[in-house]
């Protein structure tokens, strides 16, 4: 849908704000929540008696998070701790907003994952439909394996290569280099992927995203108060949601294609802009292989060709589509989607330093999965 | 000499998916169906994903499928799988229409592509519980 429309207002990203990303157990998700919105607060000059709106996710309480920040918020919602839900969440403080729920909202994630233990194979892996539980007998967990099963029937089906995967891993380790928050800075070679050990084949540990403890905030607000900020506004252009929880146990066959080829239309189809015209993108990149099925889906390249499409360098910084600046979950941080969005605003206000891309105006964020979430953020409504 | 204890991860046998273990432990595969519309689901749920009919019963069907996925494990999520790496999961579409994931009957097989025709074996474990798994189609 369009993010704007005759009758609401545009909404536009006002403040930012994020943790540092590591290990930190002298704090639990509501402290780096709370750390993350203040410095979201700061960079929008607001203060917290401004937010109307509240929501939240992986913080597991948001009473306990209101009592603590001394907020009496009218709109408030918490959500779980699952990365399709900053694309919702972002989606739904839109809604809010054009609805007239709240007049500024603050969206605000903690995760003290790798501090609390946090593992997604074993005993407590609910992956999936919450019934993953039943197939620990044949040795069956974790959403690594999950992706597996994926990339090895895309592999099977279209030929692509490890070779060409391994351009994901790499181009984010390299934008991870030139990103002081990025907690795996050191970039690597085809050879020094091919090398990493299997952790669930094809997928090597090179594919897989990094637990770490962190929290991430953003302020959104409508147009009319946004100019009024002291940062160049960054406005949501347009966005779409779609699912695909019929079967979803298994691998969806597709690799989600046609639920995001859909997405894709209705995004592109209320602005005048469309994939050529991005200047980068932040693709939820949980496990490379997401982002090679997002990239298909989204219509950056055609079914079957995104190994070719990832190994000819377009990803990287000086390519065509910059993806995944930051480093993304592969090497800055797994922020569940979160810091992607902060990345994106950060590449349009022109922040990002030695990983700015020149004259960022549009960047578009998608999550493959069985929510599928699709946002542009541009400079103008 | 006693035999070591059965060490990896036991299933639950839940009251709605009795029919199916039932059915392993006398070598058949049993999978419900919903009474309405005919659809295949598993595992069990009270109402058919395709027409919310809550009238189901669950049938006998041939075991026979086809390979869609493999993935190899190379790291134990559980220290009892600790000596099978690196093991195989598979991912099987039975001829009704429903997936689960399973694995290698016996030793793997050599070249097993996306397609190929595959049966269900039974691996006892105990006097309640048989698992599913699967070999190539002789």
């Amino acid at each position: 849908m369009p993010a704007k429309s005759q009758s609401a207002p545009s909404v536009a990203v006002v403040g930012v704000g994020n943790t540092r990303y590591g290990l930190m157990p002298e704090y639990d998700a509501y402290d780096l929540g709370v750390i993350a919105l203040k410095q979201a607060l700061d960079d929008a000059n607001l203060s917290i008696d401004s937010i109307d709106g509240l929501i939240l996710s992986r913080v597991p309480d948001y009473q306990r998070f209101a009592e603590m920040c001394g907020m009496n918020p009218n709109y408030t919602m918490t959500t779980p701790g699952h990365g399709r839900f900053a694309g919702i969440c972002v989606q739904t403080a839109v809604a809010v907003l054009q609805a007239g729920l709240a007049k500024t909202v603050a969206l605000v994630y903690g995760n003290n994952g790798k501090s609390a233990g946090q593992r997604y194979g074993g005993d407590t892996d609910s992956y999936g439909s919450g019934g993953a539980g039943f197939w620990f007998p044949y040795g069956m967990t974790s959403p690594g394996a999950f992706h597996a099963l994926m990339m090895q029937s895309h592999m099977t089906r279209y030929g692509t290569t490890a070779e060409q995967l391994a351009h994901i891993p790499m181009a984010f380790r390299y934008h991870a280099s030139l990103n002081p928050q990025a907690v795996m800075r050191q970039t690597f070679d085809l050879d020094t992927y091919m090398d990493a050990r299997y952790i669930c084949e094809p997928l090597r540990l090179l594919d897989y995203c990094l637990i770490n403890d962190g929290g991430v905030a953003l302020i959104l607000t409508t147009e009319d108060r946004a100019r009024d900020g002291p940062k160049k506004p960054v406005f949501i252009r347009s966005m779409a949601q779609r699912s695909a929880f019929v079967d979803s146990t298994f691998p969806p066959k597709d690799f989600w294609y046609e639920p995001m080829r859909s997405a894709a239309a209705e995004t592109f189809a209320s602005i005048d802009v469309n994939q050529s015209d991005m200047d980068a993108l932040m693709i939820y990149d949980n496990f490379s292989p997401t982002v090679l099925f997002s990239l298909e889906g989204f219509g950056y390249c055609n079914a079957g060709e995104g190994g070719a499409f990832i190994e000819s360098g377009q990803l990287r910084l000086g390519g065509n589509f910059p993806t995944n600046t930051s480093g993304g979950h592969l090497s800055e941080s797994y922020m569940q989607g979160w810091a992607l969005q902060l990345e994106a605003v950060r590449q349009i206000r022109g922040s990002c330093g030695e990983r700015q891309v020149k004259d960022a105006r549009h960047v578009h964020y998608m999550a493959a999965a069985p929510v599928i979430t699709s946002i542009v953020y541009g400079e103008e409504p | 000499m006693t035999k070591p204890a059965y060490a990896k991860p036991l299933p639950e046998l839940t009251v709605p998916m009795k029919p199916y273990w039932e059915g392993l432990r006398q070598r058949r595969v049993m999978i419900q169906v919903c009474e309405d519309c005919g659809r295949f689901r598993f595992p069990a749920a009270s109402v058919c994903p395709q027409c919310l009919s809550d009238e189901s019963h669950w049938e006998q069907v041939s075991g026979k499928g086809r390979l869609v996925s493999v993935a190899t494990f190379h790291k134990a999520y559980w220290p009892s799988f600790a000596a099978d790496i690196p093991y195989s999961v598979i991912q099987v579409e039975l001829d009704v229409g429903v997936n689960v994931y399973s694995n290698w009957f016996g030793s793997p097989p050599a070249h097993a592509a996306e397609g190929t025709p595959v049966v269900a074996q039974f691996e006892p474990l105990s006097d309640d519980i048989t698992l599913l798994k699967f070999q190539l189609t002789e």
